[in-house]
């Protein structure tokens, strides 16, 4: 039987990661060449992980979703990235980012590993103005940092809103020089249908070439899994179309235990939903709540006037506005962590003051900023967020308040890893949003950016190594053993078996039923009967789309629907657990708000006697119930505390 | 709003193409290009025929992903925008609209309107990278950087890499991205070290690939969603000449 074991290095917590550098096993210059990595996913994590491990002498091979490993949905962070630089010498330190790490992740999150995050940070942002990425200066040529919800001091360095543009360009560059030289090879447009284990180890995968439809084995000594987070199993979320989650699920059914499903980011700043033809969202950077003020009509015969269109945004007067962050959390006010916001903007709606058409959006305005620093400075900082708004919803944003709701951004949850970013499957390692480890139960802003490239830069490169020190000796596999045989095998029937289905339904109709089950019941509140209700109700629609789903062509080929359908199929499941850990878990903390569990002022109630662990989920059979593994938390270093965003 | 499409339709790469005609009904203003497109697929779908494959991915204008030639612009008739970031507003009730692949010798199509643009990537692993590897940087402020010289040099790192100013040009030339990629290194100092060799090993590359030369008519700066200015050009342009005479 599997045993959690999360191999946290002894010693004090500052400590720890050094002595682990100090006494891990290596690999020595000569032997790294006999040694075969592959890697999933070309985003922070993957393309850090990839340009590092070729670099340490390693044979990798990356396989990637997009035409090109520059694509991936990384690019797509704008605000920035947090580092514990304390340039501005406001008060930070590694520790303060440990800490407000740990405290915004609302203490679900595993101590040494946030610690040693908070300790590479520094190095991640030197190694990207080598790198010659383009961060944001003052005039006296230093970097300059802004501030991000969830802490009392700015430390988040930021390129304009295209951060994680340049951060991904960045890694695209080393990873780019390491391909020019031969000492990586790249597969673009790829899938990862399963991972190939050898004796309990994972030895390889098998890919889908999404332009020719053919199933190729991949062989390696190890596997590092990079490929994001499972946003998309609500349909609408701000995620890229292809990003999903079928590598960590084809994981975890292969025994890789899946860690805290339920913890879902829900992003306050989002352009509100249109239409039911609606393909995603599309978020507004959280940098944009460093000056701007949300605020809703304090009367409520105002929001209704709002929602029929007989009033404007700028009709209301100043006295008639309700800003209710500032009013709530004094101390925080329009910065407070996301998960706050999110629910915020949710009571406010379901007590009939929204605004738009829908009544499901508040205001975000930069009026009086506007006024202060003037327009200028305003569109330095936000231009292109401003362009990006007013070309989605056709309204100015220097001229009338943006209308944001809250919306579906990332999974804090993922596969369980152990210090060293390690899977239950030995040799099968997981970095950036795909592992649960550094985030507890909500992220902070500008952290994603940082914990994708801190696993791939500054841990994978060890750990991996650790891992690999005894397997110099074991020779390249070859991929006619029976495994990879059985492996592909069964892929291939899975396709077979989608494209015998020929049902009437689109695969696009499964995926927007399978999300409206998710945000309704698994979504921004979570109850019991709501949350059983859902789990019925995602069996039966699994069932309806084995019997019903139509997937027109053939596997040799481009074929998106076949790509989409394998994508539904995995998420129709990985929805189920997400519900079934949401019901387990009788708390509230973070993204995961239980009604029952709230304090009389409607924040949410942790349970600390009975839920200070990581709630690790093993894959028992496809309609067995799976089994859980709790990892006890334990705070050594930190005060376990109410979350209090009122006072500093 | 009801439209005709008028949109290229190729199985594969070696396979013959030819426009064919589709009509979608009902479609909102508020709806996105690719919005459209996912309906028409749908249809498609639904009466058992082959959607028409397109790239696109983050929907948000930054991944690069998509393309399309609309009504015979890159990313459709908008300026500053993604094909992804184009609205139906833009398009009156009835209207015919035409879409259409790159058209470029480096970016062979690989089925209906999604073309094979790793001619990019390898113009990149050619040189557009500073050579340094992970661990041993100095401090991230140990070198001051000229505001000015860093706003420059974001200007031209904001390039996605889409291969519109390609497919604007009717040289298929490629200076516009080979440039922003040289101008963004050249600007910075940790760029600079081996800056002679990036844009002699960059530009060999571009012409090895079979794109055309420059023949300033400024077509790509016009059609670039980023707005990437053709000074970087002229800024590529003084590098290559410095690298070939020192």
């Amino acid at each position: 039987m599997t045993k959690l074991e999360s191999k946290i290095p002894d010693g004090p917590l500052a400590e720890k990661w050094t002595n682990y550098k100090a006494h891990q096993n290596l690999v020595n210059p000569a032997n790294k060449r006999k040694v075969d990595i592959i890697v999933i996913g070309t985003g922070l994590a993957g393309g850090a992980a990839a340009a590092s491990l070729s670099e340490l002498g390693f044979n990798v091979s990356v396989f990637c979703i997009q035409d090109s490993p520059r694509r991936a949905h990384s690019i797509a962070a704008q605000g920035g990235i947090n580092a514990a630089k304390n340039y501005p010498n406001d008060g930070d330190s590694v520790y303060r980012l440990f800490y407000d790490t740990i405290k915004g992740g609302d203490y679900r999150a595993r101590e040494a590993n946030v610690y040693r995050l908070a300790e590479v940070s520094n190095n991640i942002i030197d190694q990207c103005v080598a790198q010659g990425v383009p961060f944001a200066r003052e005039y006296g040529g230093l970097l300059d940092n802004r501030s991000f919800g969830g802490a009392l001091v700015s430390r988040t360095f930021y390129a304009r809103g295209q951060t994680g543009q340049q951060l991904l360009l960045g890694a695209y560059s080393a990873l780019s020089k390491q391909i020019g030289k031969g000492a990586v090879k790249m597969y673009t447009r790829r899938e990862m249908l399963d991972v190939v284990k050898i004796d309990g180890r994972a030895r390889g995968v098998i890919v889908r070439n999404l332009v020719t439809g053919k199933l190729e084995r991949h062989a390696a000594h190890a596997v590092l899994l990079a490929t994001g987070g499972y946003a998309n199993v609500f349909f609408l979320s701000t995620n890229a179309m292809t990003s999903n989650g079928s590598a960590a699920w084809r994981a975890y059914k292969r025994g890789a235990f899946f860690a805290n499903p339920s913890f879902v980011q829900i992003h306050p700043t989002c352009i509100p939903v249109h239409g039911d033809y609606q393909s995603k969202l599309t978020l507004m950077s959280e940098s944009l709540r460093n000056d701007g003020r949300i605020w809703v009509p304090k009367k409520k015969e105002d929001a209704e006037k709002i929602q029929k269109g007989q009033l404007k945004a700028t009709d209301i007067a100043e006295e008639d506005r309700d800003y209710y962050l500032e009013r709530r959390y004094p101390a925080f006010g329009n910065l407070v962590p996301r998960d706050v916001a999110s629910r915020a903007a949710k009571e406010r709606c379901d007590a009939g003051f929204g605004v738009g058409s829908t009544g499901l959006a508040v205001y975000l305005d930069f009026k009086s900023s506007i006024a202060r620093l003037g327009k200028n400075v305003i569109e330095a900082r936000y231009g292109n967020l401003f362009q990006m708004y007013e070309k989605i919803v056709d309204a100015n944003p220097y001229e009338t308040p943006m209308m944001i709701y809250p919306a579906i951004h990332y999974t804090m949850g993922g596969t369980w890893v152990d210090y060293e970013l390690q899977s239950t499957i030995p040799g099968l390692f997981v970095g950036g949003e795909a592992n649960f480890s550094d985030h507890g139960a909500n992220r902070l802003g500008a952290s994603a950016l940082m914990q994708g490239l801190s696993d791939g830069y500054f841990v994978l490169p060890y750990t991996m190594q650790n891992y690999l020190a005894d397997q110099i000796t074991v020779p390249h596999f070859k991929t006619d053993s029976a495994e990879f045989e059985a492996a592909e095998k069964e892929v291939q029937e899975r396709i077979n078996k989608l494209l015998a289905v020929k049902g009437d339904h689109t695969v696009d109709s499964f995926h927007r039923r399978l999300g409206l089950i998710m945000w309704d019941n698994v979504g921004m509140a979570r109850n019991k009967a709501g949350l059983e209700k859902a789990i019925e109700e995602l069996k039966a629609l699994r069932k309806e789309f084995w019997q019903q789903v139509k997937v027109p062509g053939t596997n040799d080929g481009l074929n998106v629907e076949l790509e989409k359908a394998l994508r539904v199929a995995d998420f129709l499941e990985l929805g189920e657990l997400l519900a079934y850990d949401a019901l387990n878990r009788n708390e509230s903390s973070g993204g995961h708000f239980r009604e029952e569990y709230q304090t009389p002022e409607g924040e949410a109630l942790r349970n600390d006697k009975e839920y200070m662990y990581a709630a690790a989920w093993e894959y028992k059979g496809d309609d067995q119930e799976p089994e859980l593994h709790k990892e006890p938390l334990i705070y050594e270093n930190i005060e376990v505390k109410q979350r209090n965003y009122k006072t500093a | 709003m009801d439209l005709k499409l008028k949109i290229w339709r190729q199985p594969s790469a070696h396979a013959d193409g030819k426009f064919v005609d589709y009509q979608v009904h009902e479609i909102s203003k508020d709806a996105s290009f690719l919005e459209m497109l996912d309906i028409l697929n749908e249809e498609l779908v639904n009466k058992g025929e082959d959607p028409v494959a397109f790239d696109h991915d983050c929907r948000e204008g930054i991944c690069g992903m998509c393309s399309l030639f609309i009504n015979g612009r890159p990313h459709g008739p908008d300026n500053a925008i993604t094909t992804c970031q184009l609205h139906m507003r833009r398009f009156k009730d009835g209207e015919t609209v035409t879409i259409e692949p790159w058209r470029a010798k480096p970016f062979p199509v690989i089925k209906d309107l999604m073309v094979d643009r790793s001619a990019f990537d390898e113009i990149i692993q050619a040189g557009g990278f500073v050579s340094i590897a992970t661990g041993g940087v100095p401090d991230a402020n140990a070198i001051p950087i000229r505001k000015q010289n860093a706003d420059l040099a974001m200007d031209a790192a904001a390039c996605i890499g889409c291969g519109a100013c390609v497919a604007a040009c009717k040289n298929a030339s490629a200076m516009l991205f080979v440039a922003a990629k040289v101008s963004q290194f050249a600007l910075l100092p940790q760029g600079k070290v081996e800056a002679k060799e990036r844009v002699q090993k960059m530009v060999a590359k571009m012409d090895d690939l079979g794109f055309g030369n420059c023949t300033n008519t400024y077509a790509c700066e016009a059609e670039c969603p980023k707005e990437i200015s053709v000074t970087n050009i002229a800024r590529m342009n003084r590098e290559f000449l410095v690298a070939k005479l020192s």
